[in-house]
């Protein structure tokens, strides 16, 4: 059984070379919780990300997807975990359409035509269904790869910067995403420093400072100014 | 239903979340995504035709080069040949396993690829059929052109066309390994070659003594059997060992 009602982080520790980036951190991720992760540059939220996304391992210490240990079940973990980076993740020669039935097949889901129409229209993307994803803007092609972190119906969603180079109608889409998500009781984090983008949506704040958790605090959903105001007061 | 380019962007409080059901991945499933990950590379280079195109003409022109200074009045020594063509593969390959890898990481697509239920094996079998079909592509403009211009006589094709594949099948067995593992150095491109081409050293040095054995006159096609049964069983070394390391080698960024 691949489902997981939360995520512990043990000791995680992550060093490259002498370079320590995370210094033995603890903290608890769970079901229907949206969490936002903050921090100066160099904290290691990006690194955070990657181990929680099971594609780099610590240095020591453990990550607990409910019961099942990450480092001995990372495959059977994978299906259940959707990853919006940095970088699109989708390759420019395909289409947008072509890029998720990719998607659809490699994850083994049924029917990848039908799965893949039905998001790229939940993205506002179905105009550009045929058009390869060179030619989209940097927000359109946010879309896609948003369409392609969610379809798998990932248990765990993990957003890396997810509204840069989004207008506000796409912001809009994906603040709807983050909200349906949370209310299907999957574990959301995300990292932004755009704290107007995630206002009124976040149930815990993550702060991260120079490889330490600076700050884990449950939230009731407050607005951007008492988000910045957290952080200011923890990091200045 | 509306043709899918006519369709309007949709208003965000009318979205709902696509349910979808997905299939255990098992033997068969494995096979699939292999599969999938073949079909998406051939893809991507029908469209670009970036590899097929240069590393053919990179072949071509090395064989037109070294056809000016080896070929004489009655053509040449099988000794010159046997070696220059297992150089141009060699050389013209390395130019493709990289391009095949850089494309994966110039979008990062390689951490959606990692990221995906996909076994690591499964992974590296994709990319490797991928390289395989590339450079096969690629041997099929190659070679007529050096038996063309070297005036070679080959005595035995299936023993030569074997010699091909599984000499390309042990080099890129071991190349999409380095590439792999090479792709987010700096210095990937000549790291690669210093790091391949020392190991796949046996299966080039096998595949030009075998195509010399065929190329002789008398025909030596005993010896070239030799030769191509010492490439099948590095091939198959190599192959445990690159599906062995691949997955903890990517994964050690």
């Amino acid at each position: 059984m691949s489902d997981f009602s939360r995520v512990k982080i043990e000791q995680i520790r992550r060093a490259f070379g002498r370079q320590p980036v995370l210094a033995g951190i603890d903290a608890e991720l769970r079901s229907g919780e949206l969490t936002v992760l903050m921090g100066p540059n160099g904290a290691g939220k990006s690194t955070l990300f990657g181990l929680l996304s099971t594609l780099s391992r610590p240095t020591s210490g453990r990550i607990l997807y409910g019961n099942r240990d990450h480092r001995y079940a990372a495959i059977h973990l994978r299906h259940r975990i959707g990853l919006l980076s940095h970088g699109l993740l989708l390759y420019g020669e395909l289409t947008c359409l072509e890029n998720l039935i990719f998607f659809a097949k490699i994850y083994r889901m049924e029917d990848p035509l039908g799965v893949a129409s039905q998001w790229l229209e939940a993205v506002g993307m179905t105009y550009a269904a045929h058009r390869p994803v060179r030619e989209l803007s940097r927000g359109m092609g946010q879309r896609v790869a948003l369409a392609r972190a969610l379809m798998p119906d990932p248990k765990l969603l993990l957003l890396d910067e997810p509204f840069t180079g989004l207008d506000q109608a796409a912001t809009g889409l994906l603040r709807r995403f983050l909200s349906l998500a949370r209310d299907s009781n999957k574990i959301v984090v995300v990292v932004t420093h755009d704290v107007e983008a995630v206002s009124g949506l976040v149930d815990r704040l993550l702060i991260l400072d120079r490889g330490h958790i600076a700050l884990d605090q449950a939230v009731d959903r407050p607005p951007a100014t008492q988000l910045l105001e957290h952080y200011r007061g923890t990091v200045g | 239903m509306a043709p899918l380019d006519k369709r309007l962007p949709v208003d965000a409080e009318e979205i709902v979340w696509p349910k979808s059901k997905r299939r255990e991945v098992g033997a068969l499933g494995a096979m699939a995504q292999v599969w999938q990950v073949v079909v998406k590379d051939s893809v991507v280079e029908w469209r670009s035709r970036e590899i097929v195109y240069t590393v053919g003409l990179l072949g071509v022109l090395m064989v037109v080069i070294f056809s000016f200074a080896f070929v004489q009045e009655g053509g040449t020594v099988p000794h010159v040949v046997g070696g220059l063509l297992w150089v141009v593969l060699v050389f013209s390959g390395t130019i493709g396993l990289g391009r095949v890898f850089d494309r994966e990481r110039e979008s990062n697509t390689i951490s959606a690829l990692l990221l995906a239920p996909v076994s690591r094996g499964a992974l590296y079998l994709g990319k490797l059929i991928g390289v395989m079909l590339f450079m096969m592509l690629t041997e099929a403009i190659v070679v007529p052109v050096l038996i063309l211009l070297f005036k070679v006589q080959i005595s035995d094709y299936g023993v030569f066309l074997a010699l091909l594949f599984f000499g390309t099948l042990g080099f890129a067995a071991v190349g999409s390994l380095f590439a792999a593992t090479l792709m987010r150095s700096n210095s990937r491109q000549i790291l690669l070659g210093v790091l391949t081409y020392p190991i796949i050293m046996p299966v080039v040095s096998a595949g030009a003594k075998g195509t010399t054995a065929l190329l002789m006159d008398p025909p030596l096609v005993a010896g070239a059997m030799i030769w191509l049964k010492l490439i099948i069983a590095f091939d198959l070394l190599f192959l445990i060992l690159s599906m062995w390391t691949f997955g903890p080698l990517v994964s050690s960024e």
